[in-house]
């Protein structure tokens, strides 16, 4: 069984998104980037299925990409039998764009997968970034396969696998998907095994990565994009100052005024 | 086949245990308010039992699709039956959750019908007639303004970014039925089982307040300092997504979206920065005390208080003084 997984960095959100100066984009040049948390559960549950069943896992990212060397090294280094970096053939790209749109990523992917063809394709249920629609619905739609997304487990059964699939509040159905099939990925059955430095220098010095160009048909998500901004704030918290300890008696007094400590 | 342009907005309505849920009439409610601008009409498509139609008395035309396999929700089934739906009825926007639904299907709708779509949408407006959506993205971090041009479009809707009242009127809908697309009998998926949810061990949205952690903790061997102040307090430890898809916590923990709803009288938020999907699970309680050493972290525009004072910091001091 092939098992592929497309996989790409976001922003890392835990630092302040800088926008170009024109309001329509987010500034590559200034923020970190690092790997999509779902798609590390992506790989995760990927990586668990070759535990199991041997399959061949397939890490794959686009050239255009941010730091997609490092995210595919990574993945060799936590267990991927192979890595594929994909490069526009055509100008279909958009060049200096932070973020490319959805539909145009999986139009792409979509050309890889058409020429290699995966049992399964597993990715994270979603971007931080991913504005105009997620990835595995719309890769699914392009190569007309069946799909489920917000999946929590995936296990093969012969020509199929059964995924479960997870709802508000912690409802969930299992499914039974025939495969070819494409799994959007919200959490492994397990948190994501982790890749020691040294392992991924080891990829890193082995080389591994395979590059492909792909000639994809013109994609347009339709979708104009006027500006981004920072959110206004409607309301703003009221800032407690001082240090840790000054901070802790304040918020002390707040539970103590409910009730909530004694004394 | 109707060809002809519509200023119809149609919702997808969910349900579960013949219940609509609240989701839907909080997009029923706006439908009418983008509908009423466009000239059209609001429409639901009811996918599944006919009789909920009954509980949808804010739309102004129910479609009705029944088939077995739209009982409950089935990724294929429900795809191909709205697309049928969307082929007879020519909305000009179509709404779904921004939740399992919305993320499972729009997507793939979009390149089906050939539609744009926006995600994470906090808000919508008619502007001279074009349809233009306001998107919550890079976890609430940016917003990005876009409007969705032609004919049709797509939006996967945030929880409670409208009010649900407004979509629960009591009129009654013209209940127009569509055959079910032969494919929902060749079906390349089958639902199996239903899972509710786990009661787990307690019932975090029954707390009076609630210490609740996230990415901001790092790993799991600091999950013990914020378990010892829950511990102090005598309240459950809750957590925001990243934490409980970690494994860090249990998922009955889990507030948010995809988790539960609460609204206890004091929430602690200990290093979560605040993603709309966060948000919409604890917005409603009573005080919100929010700790992230990002300033700019959105937590911030919902809490009452705040500190920027590191987690790591503040607990030990917090533990300290109420032991004392």
């Amino acid at each position: 069984m092939r098992i592929v997984v497309p996989m790409r960095a976001v922003p890392d959100l835990v630092e302040e998104i800088e926008l170009t100066a024109d309001g329509t984009g987010i500034d590559r040049e200034y923020l970190t980037f690092v790997l999509s948390e779902w798609d590390a559960q992506a790989l995760e549950e990927a990586l668990l299925l070759k535990d199991a069943s041997g399959a061949e896992v397939v890490a794959v990212g686009l050239a255009d990409d941010p730091e997609i060397d490092q995210v595919l090294y990574t993945a060799l280094a936590k267990g991927a039998d192979a890595a594929v970096k994909i490069a526009a053939a055509s100008a279909a790209g958009s060049p200096g764009s932070a973020v490319i749109p959805t539909a145009e990523r999986a139009a792409l992917l979509a050309g890889y997968l058409a020429a290699q063809p995966a049992d399964l394709v597993i990715t994270g249920v979603q971007a931080a970034d991913d504005l105009d629609g997620q990835l595995p619905s719309t890769l699914a739609a392009l190569l007309d396969l069946p799909h489920a997304s917000v999946v929590v487990s995936v296990e093969t059964d012969g020509g199929s696998v059964t995924v479960r699939q997870e709802f508000a509040g912690g409802r969930s159905h299992e499914l039974q998907v025939r495969m070819p099939a494409v799994i959007g990925v919200q959490s492994a059955r397990q948190a994501p095994r982790y890749a020691p430095i040294t392992r991924i220098r080891q990829a890193q010095q082995a080389g591994g990565l395979t590059e492909l160009a792909v000639s994809p048909p013109p994609a347009g998500d339709g979708l104009v994009l006027r500006r981004m901004h920072r959110p206004e704030a409607t309301g703003h918290a009221e800032m407690l100052t001082g240090g840790a300890g000054d901070v802790a008696d304040q918020i002390v007094g707040l539970l103590r005024a409910r009730g909530l400590v004694k004394g | 086949m109707n060809d002809e342009v519509s200023g119809n907005v149609m919702v997808l309505a969910e349900h579960t245990g013949m219940q609509v849920s609240e989701g839907t009439y909080e997009l029923v409610g706006k439908a009418r308010e983008l509908a009423s601008a466009l000239g059209g009409e609001t429409e639901v498509a009811l996918l599944g039992p006919r009789e909920l139609a009954g509980q949808l008395g804010g739309a102004d035309i129910v479609v009705s699709v029944e088939h077995p396999a739209l009982e409950e929700y089935l990724p294929e089934a429900y795809e191909q039956a709205l697309l049928e739906v969307l082929a007879r009825r020519s909305p000009r926007l179509l709404m779904m959750s921004n939740a399992t639904i919305g993320l499972d299907l729009g997507a793939a709708l979009s390149v089906r019908w050939d539609a744009p779509l926006a995600s994470y949408v906090s808000a919508l407006e008619i502007e001279g007639g074009a349809v233009t959506a306001t998107a919550k993205i890079l976890g609430g971090k940016v917003l990005a303004e876009v409007e969705l041009p032609g004919e049709r479009g797509i939006v996967t809707v945030l929880g409670s970014a409208f009010s649900a009242g407004e979509g629960q009127l009591a009129l009654t809908p013209e209940v127009v039925d569509v055959a079910p697309p032969a494919g929902l009998d060749a079906l390349r998926m089958s639902l199996r089982q239903l899972f509710e949810a786990d009661s787990g061990d307690l019932d975090i949205s029954a707390a009076d307040m609630l210490v609740s952690v996230g990415r901001g903790i790092e790993s799991s061997d600091n999950m013990a300092i914020v378990q010892e102040l829950a511990d102090v307090l005598g309240v459950p430890l809750s957590a925001s997504r990243p934490v409980v898809d970690a494994g860090w916590l249990p998922k009955t923990r889990q507030v948010g979206q995809s988790g539960l709803k609460v609204k206890p009288r004091v929430y602690l938020a200990l290093g979560i920065s605040g993603a709309p999907e966060h948000l919409e699970g604890m917005r409603n309680a009573e005080l919100i005390i929010a700790c992230n050493t990002d300033p700019g972290a959105p937590i911030f525009g919902i809490a009452h208080y705040g500190t920027t004072v590191d987690l790591f910091d503040l607990v030990p001091e917090l533990v300290d003084k109420i032991r004392a």
